[in-house]
Formats: structure tokens, sequence, C-alpha cells
């Protein structure tokens, strides 16, 4: 990252109004062993996961960074990177009139509620509303269910045969350059895990979990539904998030078990970067999942922010009948590039997947859907669905379709739809015709054409999504 | 005595630096209905998107007065707000968008503006019943997405239900008979007729006597090359029908 990035970076911490003390409990940039160890150690991790580490480093080392994406991004230096810091407390203020009112008014856009709003901001908890004793009641509701949610640390320590049983079970450490980087080093993230048969009795975001740090740079994720198990899980929020780190390299992981569900629900407004787009963050994210029999893992995501958004949540639909969805709305503007979409590989008999992506580009914002169905051979009966469907707002935005099919079972059903349409002044002038503001005519036509989306939302979430694409879109027709 | 609700003064429009329209003068009063008819090409639609104030329509000399106010500098949103309606000669699909979600949104958003209560789900669902059975809609219509896959027909009726709905003081309706079978151009008519009131003004520009037949106009005025060639009662489009606009052109 340039001075000038950072210094512009420390500049809106300011203007958010929270410090960025100089914490003493962090290791100085760069990456070597001893980083790894030095991380494991600070987290009092046991053996195996250190070894794990490790293993993951050496091979990190033997890697290059992939070059086939359609976005571009200044070289990274990977020794420039602090790869631990203990998390940061934001400084509390003491009531809402010291939040900038920029902030306070997206939120209003946005309709977030005033609770929600301060905890966003940081605001001290009072005796309205204590957060303290409702993540704790949440918590306890959960327990008697036998459900674990806690953070990835904390699960190390706790439930550490389920940790070790699971952790790169999906993506394994020799994954990608970006996974493989952390799993050497990453630094938190959350845990799940539902009993066999206990359907989760609400939507679970980290939100609701005790100690959640914020966002780290090299998140880890691991959700596990055992067999007949079904969970609903939210990550992110509407809310603009800005991250002092550029690149962000998560890795999630989810296991369904025979006839578990999965349902992961992500909502991405991070820092696009300035109009020009300098500094947003790059997020570049791998995220996988696997359904045994008659399971199923389902995606839905709502990309609106980072600079660079380069993921591509996948199902391995291992066991017999088991069936993957990914459904996705990607929004670009500005100078924002997104290099979306998902793989979906048939193992098990009778598989189904489905793909619905809405891709919206407005400004120079560039995005490419790049997908893969792959049958395997074994995969007798296996169907997939793809639709694809691009609206560029304006003529200096780009859309591109990459679907790669590969089927080695000759009675697998594939079917590939794609479209591209731009917004046209005769629709939303009709709207106008009728009363509504132009922001609310382009709002609405998007929001129609992200329907089969956001109807996968949990409802409130999807309310939220909703307002945030019009948020998003202001002032980007034309 | 009706005053004027609508008064357009020696209008010029153009689109993309070409001028359509070489001064138009129109007088509407409250309740009167107007038509107006021409050949293709004679700038009838275009006197309608000057109205409504499409963007891309400039009015390039005169004035559009509507309750005694200039209006082109408003917006279209706030035109409509002000009890402006056009029905479009070619009604746009909106993907993903129901017909009755939309519709809500269109009233609420003028009642807002002007400054009334917005009408609840039960208030508006009595509402949109009421008006669909007099366009002879049926409900599956209203769920379907804003005219997505509607015939000609429908797509119509469904601008005379907005229209019904919104409940304008000025109508103005292009060429919303072209393209209906008699059955369909019945329907339009009664609802239409049903809506006249003395509050309530009418614009409507066609090509053909045939919808006058049913919607009894005030006055008839004849469009030629971008300019009013002649004005008259009803009997101007039964005398063009018979004569044809060719007779028009040899006498101006």
């Amino acid at each position: 990252m340039s001075n000038e990035t950072i210094q512009s970076l420390a500049d809106q911490e300011y203007k958010h109004g929270w410090t960025s003390n100089i914490d003493a409990d962090q290791l100085p940039p760069g990456l070597n062993e001893s980083v790894v160890r030095a991380i494991s150690a600070k987290k009092k991790e046991p053996e195996w996961l250190l070894e794990w580490r490790l293993k993951a480093y050496r091979h990190w080392l033997t890697m290059t960074e992939p070059t086939w994406q359609k976005p571009t991004y200044p070289k990274i230096d990977y020794q420039g990177i602090i790869y631990y810091s203990a998390p940061k407390k934001k400084k509390e203020v003491t009531s809402l009139d010291e939040v900038d009112p920029e902030l306070l008014e997206t939120f209003e856009k946005l309709g977030i509620s005033l609770d929600e709003q301060k905890r966003l901001t940081g605001v001290a908890v009072d005796a309205v509303f204590d957060s303290v004793s409702v993540k704790t009641t949440f918590r306890e509701e959960l327990s008697k269910q036998g459900i674990i949610f806690c953070s990835f640390s904390e699960a190390v320590t706790d439930h550490p045969d389920l940790v070790r049983k699971h952790l790169g079970s999906v993506v394994p450490y020799t994954d990608n350059f970006f996974a493989t980087l952390n799993s050497a080093v990453f630094s938190d993230g959350s845990f799940c895990y539902i009993p066999p048969g206990v359907r989760c009795p609400m939507e679970l975001s980290t939100y609701f979990r005790i100690n959640s740090a914020g966002t780290g740079q090299f998140e880890r994720t691991l959700l596990i539904a055992d067999e007949g198990a079904y969970v609903s899980y939210l990550e992110g929020c509407t809310a603009p998030q800005r991250d002092e780190n550029q690149l962000h390299a998560a890795v999630v992981e989810l296991v369904a078990l025979k006839g578990g569900h999965i349902k992961y629900s992500t909502v991405q407004n991070w820092y696009p970067g300035d109009k020009d787009g300098k500094g947003g963050v790059f997020n570049f994210v791998t995220k996988r999942g696997i359904a045994h029999e008659n399971a199923k893992v389902s995606w839905t995501q709502v990309e609106t922010g980072s600079a660079i958004t380069w993921k591509y949540p996948s199902c391995i639909l291992k066991g017999d009948n088991s069936v993957g969805e990914f459904y996705s709305v990607a929004v670009t503007r500005d100078y924002q590039m997104a290099d979306t979409g998902t793989k979906m590989i048939h193992i098990g008999k009778n598989t189904k997947s489905t793909i619905i992506s809405k891709g919206i580009s407005g400004g120079h914002g560039d995005q490419s859907y790049r997908g893969l169905v792959k049958i395997m051979k074994g995969a007798s009966g296996a169907r997939n669905y793809s639709a694809c469907d691009s609206l560029l707002l304006g003529d200096k935005c780009g859309a591109h379709t990459f679907p790669y099919i590969e089927s080695h079972n000759a009675s697998a059903v594939i079917e590939h739809e794609a479209s591209t349409s731009k917004i046209s002044d005769e629709q939303v002038f009709f709207l106008r015709q009728r009363g509504l503001s132009e922001e609310d005519a382009v709002s609405m036509i998007v929001n129609g054409f992200c329907k089969d989306v956001l109807s996968e939302l949990p409802m409130e979430f999807a309310v939220e999504a909703q307002k945030l694409l019009g948020l998003k879109l202001e002032g980007a027709v034309g | 005595m009706s005053k004027p609700l609508l008064e357009i003064k020696d209008l010029h429009v153009a689109i993309d630096g070409t001028e359509i329209l070489h001064g138009i003068d129109l007088t509407i009063n409250a309740g009167e209905v107007h038509a107006i008819m021409g050949t293709n090409g004679s700038g009838k639609s275009t006197l309608t998107k000057a109205i409504a104030g499409h963007p891309d329509y400039t009015v390039t000399s005169g004035d559009i007065v509507y309750e005694g106010k200039s209006i082109l500098e408003a917006e279209p949103e706030d035109r409509a707000c002000a009890g402006i309606f056009l029905a479009f000669q070619y009604p746009v699909e909106i993907p993903g968008v129901s017909n009755m979600y939309f519709l809500r949104a269109a009233l609420n958003a003028q009642r807002k503006a002007r400054g009334e209560a917005e009408a609840s789900g039960a208030e508006f669902l009595a509402l949109i019943k009421e008006k669909a059975k007099l366009m002879d809609i049926d409900a599956g219509l209203l769920n379907r997405s804003v005219n997505e896959g509607f015939s000609g027909g429908e797509k119509k009726r469904n601008e005379i239900l907005q229209l019904a709905v919104l409940a304008p003081t000025l109508a103005v309706l292009d060429e919303t008979d072209s393209g209906l079978d008699i059955d369909a151009l019945k329907t339009v008519a009664t609802g239409v007729n049903s809506l006249r009131s003395p509050e309530r003004s009418f614009l409507l520009v066609t090509h053909y006597q045939r919808l006058l037949n049913h919607i009894q106009p005030d006055f008839v005025h004849v469009l030629l090359d971008g300019r009013i060639a002649k004005s008259g009662g009803k009997e101007l489009a039964l005398e063009l029908e018979d004569k044809g606009y060719a007779w028009l052109e040899q006498t101006v």
C-alpha cells in the first residue's frame, strides 16, 4: 500500500471518530516460519494446528499468485503485511451525536434500527439495550439444543476434535494461493456445529457471537450441519464497512452431512475505494461447501462493496441426491471490478444444482460471471440449471460471462441461459411519469431484476439488501 | 364557468435538434375532453411527451401552463404528482416488479408528494379490486410483472387501470386505441367514460375516429406537420373520416 493510501485511510478513521491505538500486541510486518509459529503461540494452539499451519506456509512458498482472473490489481507486498495484531477495540463513544452524521444518514437510508446503529458505531451499550445479556440469552438458547456457535479460537480450545476432523476437509491447505496463505496465518473467525436432527431456531450471524472482534484480514469460518440438521447463517451487513486492511483472504468451509442443510447468506459492502477506485478492499475469498447424501448447500450473496470481488462460492455434491444452489447479485460501479461465480461439482447420483447470477454494472464497473459445472462419471441423473443475467447502466461499464461445462456422464442434463440488458430510458421515464423519483425508479427496476436472488435471503436481510441496492446505484445511471 | 386546466402557448418542441412542433396553441378547461387527430409523424406523440416532461423532448420556445403555473421546469415525477397522467402508446415492461407493487408505490409516491396519507395495504387492495373489475382485469394480471408477457390489449387495459387508480386531473392518452379489437376498445372506453367528471380533463390522441364513437369529445383538433391545422367539435372527426387527411392538407 502506498503512503498516500495509508494516509487517506488514517484520515478516514479519524473522520469516523475511531481511534487507532498503536497496539503493543502486534507482530512486525513480514511473513516467515517464525511469524507462523508466533501466531500459533499467541493463540495458544495445540501442536497439530501449528503443524497444519506450517505445512500450509511451506506449500505457499512453492505457489505463484494466479493471473487468470479478469480484474487486475497492483502487486501485493506480502512482506509488508502485519500478520498478527491483537483484536483492537473501537473507541467507545457515549451517544450517536458523536458519530459522523454522514454515516448516520446512510444507516437511516438503509433503515437500520437505532440499537443496531449504536452497535455498529461502537456506542456504549446502555440499560435499554444490553447487548451482552441479549447475546448470553441467545447462547443459552442455542446450547440447550446442543448447538455450538463460537469464535474459531474458542472452538480450537473447547472442541478440538470437531475442528481437527473438519478443518481443511473442504478447502485443503493446498487449495489455492490465497486459501493456502489463509491456512498459514488465519487469525480468527466463526465456528458452528449443529447436532444431528436439530433445526437451528434462529438465523445465526456473527452479531450474536460473544467476543466477536472486528473483521479480520484472514478469517476462517467452519460450519458443520450434522445428519439431518439445518442452519441458516448470515455473514456481513449492509452498513458500509471500512477496513485498514486492503487484502482480505478469508476461507469458509461448509460441511453438510447426510440430510443436513446449510444456507449461507452474505451481504458485502466493504469500502470500494474512492471515485477513481483507489484504496478499496480486495476481497479474495475461498468459499466451498460439501454436501453428503441427501444434503443441501445453498449460497446466497449480495456483493456491493470492495474494489475487487474475486470469489466462487462452490458446492461439492458428493452424496447421492445432494443439492447445491448459488444465488448471486453483484454490483460494480465507478471503478469496481468483480470476477465471481460458482463451481458445482456433481459426484453423487441424481445430484442437482441451480445457479442464478445477476450482475449489475454502472460507471466504469466491470464484472465477469465465471462458473464451472462439472459432472463426474458416476453422477448419473445429475441436473444443472444456470441463468446468468447482466444489467448495464450506462455505456462505459462491462459484463462478461465465462461458463465452463464439463460433463463425463451422458445422462446428465445441463441448461445454461444468459442475457444482457440495459436499463432503458423509457422504463425510467415510465416510472417517473407515474410519480416515482428517478432514484426510486432505478431502484425498482434493479430490484425487479434481482428478485429471484433477493427472495432467497432471510426476510429482514432482504429488505435491507433491497435498500442497499438502491443506495449503491444512486446517480449511477447515465 | 370552467377555468383553464392546461394552456399550451406557441409551443415549439425539438428532438435531437430537429423541431417537430412548430407552435401549438391549445387550451383545455376543467372537465373537457379534447381529441387530437393526425397522420403518422404529425407530432401527436411529441405533444404528449412534452406535456409529461420526457427528457429527450426539448421545449425550444413557448410555454405549457398547468393549473395557472408554467411546468416547463418541473420534473416528470413532479408533473405526475401534480395530476398529469400519460397513458403510453407502447407501455414498457418492468421484469420482476409486480403490477400491484408498482401501482401501490406509484400511488403512495403521489399521495406523499401531495401531503396526503399513504394508502394502507387493505385500503389499496380494496381500491385496486374495484378498478380491476371495472377494467376487466383478473387478479392474475395484477400479480404478474408489469406488462411482462401481457398481450397488446392487456397492456392498454393496464394503462387505463393505472389511470383509474391514480385518478389524475389531466389524463393524456397516446393512441390507447391502436391495436385493440372492438371488445377491448369498448372496455377501454367504458373505463375512460366512468372516469369523466367536471374536475377531470382528457386529451385523447388517436389516428381513427373509431375511438370517438365510444368516447365523445368536446373538441377535436387536427395536427398536421407540427401545427394544429383545424379545430372543431366532434363532427370534425366524422368529416375527417369521410374525406381523409388529404382534404385538410389541401385546404391549409
